[in-house]
């Protein structure tokens, strides 16, 4: 049982940090339709948010795994 | 246009299809070989192959001559383990595992009663058909599906001595499930212990009787990919100093940009005038981690999860702590430790231990990003063509086998379109946060202020 | 899969092995130390040296254009100075020519006037002169008639008297 109950937190961890990515995405082509001249910026500082937001999701996955 | 399209899926699904009869012609074989497999057991210790869901005691560890060994999933029926498949691949190995050969590696090991020992793993008598399984035992050490693991017991022969196969007994240590590796030897199941670790149990590791140092597979992967590199960026900067100021040329061509970019984007932003200092570090980190990010993804040629393993990760984060923290000027030392401008109770009680632990948190989250991508980016690969024979099950249904081969074939491209992906950003991430922790501990005194008073 | 018992089932890749950690370490310091100061340094070096280069080029280019710039402009100056030198000798040449022209054509007109009134005086005079010869030559035919007559008709009455007289009168009156 305990396994399921890891699996729910893994997939919380998923659900917090897809909904993040996908802002961050949004607001990065909005960003960029708004200003298409600041591409390369704005494209650096979505990749190096979307990778701590991530972080966090797979932070949380592996803690999962260690609570299990 | 479309026609290309349909060429391309043709070719994709031809290939799922080969892939899926070669795996299945595999799966009939199998029983076959189950059965021999079975009757070497039987000779020795019958009760290994008791799918006995009672007997294990918990404390069968202590007591190995009567522990019941028992068998995850020894049934007539090899039941497909996702789970353990993708865990056996993704994990380091003292054999080089290509399709289904494995290639002996040098072990080099150490016991503290014992001293080095220096032997190749052919020395084990490699079964390829058995994930790596040695036949022998060599000074106590024995090949377990491709990974080096010793005797515990003190009374066993040293030298080359035949085993008989190795088994697992599953115990229950408060609730939860801990599985015991044996060997079979004689006809009584010995208990095995696995090489030390550095994360001090908490990830359920630890010291244990023995220190493997060899040329596993993962260093083996990283010796030739870095070797190559190294040969790669020599040759590069041998051709810069012979014809300076000329047009690049071949590996330049494909590196120049990479370095520039690296230069101008990262470099240069976050460090200012300091960067010349840091690239080297900068630019040996991106590569390091690209070109075994990119290894690890080459099918058929052992794809080794290299900077999928804490150990490589925890290697980078920690020079990265020890070059941000040697690199860390006054002022960063002077916001970790003493906030200016902060009643002292709060930076005694509050900000001082939470800008620590920051401090140190930054590694770990280096660490555990790179570790958990190229880790799930490996695992997802291995399940999804695990699907084919999840729903093949094992060889008894080939028609589902088919039809899931289709679908695993595609998602596994997807997958690995997207690991390609993840190769780069994770190699540009790691580097992106080292050059702005770098920056932010050399960051120059006024700069801090201006931001401070922000 | 065949029925080999996956018998490691624990995530192995989690847990440090100490000899993948030193291999890391020997690995990594190699490629960041004598790596970095075979290849990377030099190939930054080479790179920045050759990007300096192109930004040298580049200036020397963008100088080199100006001067060309300013050597152009300069060498439009002085023919359109030469072209109005040009203009203005050659707007003084006609304007001497002219001048000269109209002088000429001054004197000239002087000259014919001065001829024509000269000639005008001339010919008054040669006219007064011929009509003095005329008249005394009239004069002398006259008297010649006259004394012809005169030695015809003279020995005649005093009619004749009178009417030699009468004529005398008339020339008088002429």
């Amino acid at each position: 049982m305990g396994g399921s109950i890891v699996a729910i937190g893994m997939g919380l961890a998923a659900i917090g940090a897809g909904i993040g990515v996908g802002m961050i995405g949004g607001k990065a082509l909005e960003a960029i339709a708004r200003q298409p001249e600041a591409i390369g910026d704005i494209r650096a500082n979505m990749i190096l948010t979307a990778a701590l937001v991530e972080g966090a999701a797979l932070i949380a996955i592996i803690l999962a795994y260690l609570v299990a | 246009m479309i026609k290309r399209y349909l060429t391309f899926f043709a070719i994709i699904v031809t290939c799922g299809l080969r892939l899926v009869s070669q795996a299945v012609d595999h799966q009939h074989d199998s029983p076959t070989y189950a059965q021999h497999e079975h009757n070497e057991h039987d000779g020795h210790d019958h009760s290994g192959h008791n799918h006995d869901g009672h007997d294990h005691s918990g404390h069968a560890h202590t007591a190995p001559a009567n522990a019941q060994p028992h068998a995850a999933s020894h049934d007539d029926h090899a039941e497909f383990d996702a789970k353990a498949t993708a865990f056996h691949h993704i994990s380091d190995l003292n054999v080089y595992n290509i399709g289904p050969w494995n290639l002996p590696l040098p072990c080099i090991l150490y016991a503290s009663g014992q001293g080095l020992s220096f032997f190749s793993s052919s020395k084990f008598g490699i079964d390829n058909a058995h994930h790596g399984s040695g036949h022998y035992a060599i000074d106590r050490y024995v090949l377990n599906e491709g990974k080096v693991m010793r005797i515990i017991e003190p009374t066993f022969p040293m030298g080359k001595v035949e085993i008989d196969g190795f088994a697992t007994q599953e115990t229950e240590v408060d609730g939860k499930k801990k599985y015991i590796d044996l060997v079979n030897y004689q006809g009584v199941p010995l208990p095995l212990e696995k090489s030390s670790t550095a994360d001090g149990g908490i990830f359920g590791g630890g010291i244990t009787g023995f220190y493997d140092l060899s040329i596993s597979k993962n260093v083996f992967a990283m010796l030739l990919v870095i070797g190559l590199m190294s040969l790669v960026f020599i040759s590069m900067a041998r051709h810069y100093k012979r014809a300076p100021g000329t047009a690049p040329k071949g590996a330049q061509k494909l590196f120049e940009p990479i370095i520039l970019f690296l230069q101008d984007e990262v470099a240069k932003p976050f460090l200012g005038e300091k960067y010349a200092r840091f690239m080297p570090l900068l630019l040996a980190i991106f590569f390091f981690i690209l070109g075994l990010n990119l290894f690890g993804q080459i099918p058929f040629l052992g794809a080794a999860n290299v900077t999928g393993n804490l150990a490589v990760t925890m290697v980078l984060a920690i020079l990265v702590f020890i070059v941000v923290n040697l690199n860390g000027n006054w002022h960063y030392w002077q916001h970790i430790l003493w906030m200016p401008g902060i009643p002292a109770a709060v930076k005694i009680f509050v900000l001082t231990p939470v800008e620590i632990l920051g401090v140190i948190i930054k590694p770990v989250t280096l660490m555990l990003r790179l570790f958990a991508n190229i880790t799930a980016g490996h695992m997802v690969i291995t399940i999804f063509i695990g699907l084919i024979f999840i729903f093949g099950k094992s060889g008894e249904s080939p028609g589902a086998a088919y039809g899931a081969s289709i679908g695993s074939v595609l998602l596994t491209l997807f997958m690995m379109a997207i690991e390609l992906l993840v190769a780069f950003i994770q190699a540009y991430v790691f580097t992106l946060l080292t050059a702005s922790y770098i920056g932010a501990a050399t960051e120059e005194h006024h700069h801090g202020h201006e931001e401070a008073s922000h | 899969m065949d029925s080999i018992i996956l018998l490691s089932m624990d995530f192995s890749p989690i847990k440090p092995n100490f000899g993948l950690l030193l291999w890391t370490v020997i690995v990594f310091l190699i490629f960041w130390l004598i790596i970095g100061k075979l290849a990377f340094k030099p190939i930054i070096k080479a790179l920045n040296d050759r990007a300096n280069d192109i930004q040298d080029s580049l200036n020397a280019a963008k100088t080199a254009r100006e001067e060309m710039k300013s050597l152009i402009s300069e060498n439009e100056r002085i023919s359109a100075e030469a072209r109005e030198e040009k203009m203005r000798i050659i707007r003084d040449a006609k304007e001497s020519a002219n001048a000269l022209i109209a002088e000429a054509r001054d004197k000239a007109k002087e000259e014919a006037q001065r001829i024509v009134t000269n000639a005008k005086a001339d010919i008054e005079n040669a006219k007064k002169a011929a009509l003095v010869d005329v008249k005394n030559q009239v004069g002398a035919m006259a008297i010649d008639i006259a004394e012809t007559v005169i030695r015809q008709k003279l020995s005649a009455d005093s009619e004749q008297q009178d009417y030699i007289k009468r004529l005398v009168e008339e020339i008088k009156v002429n």
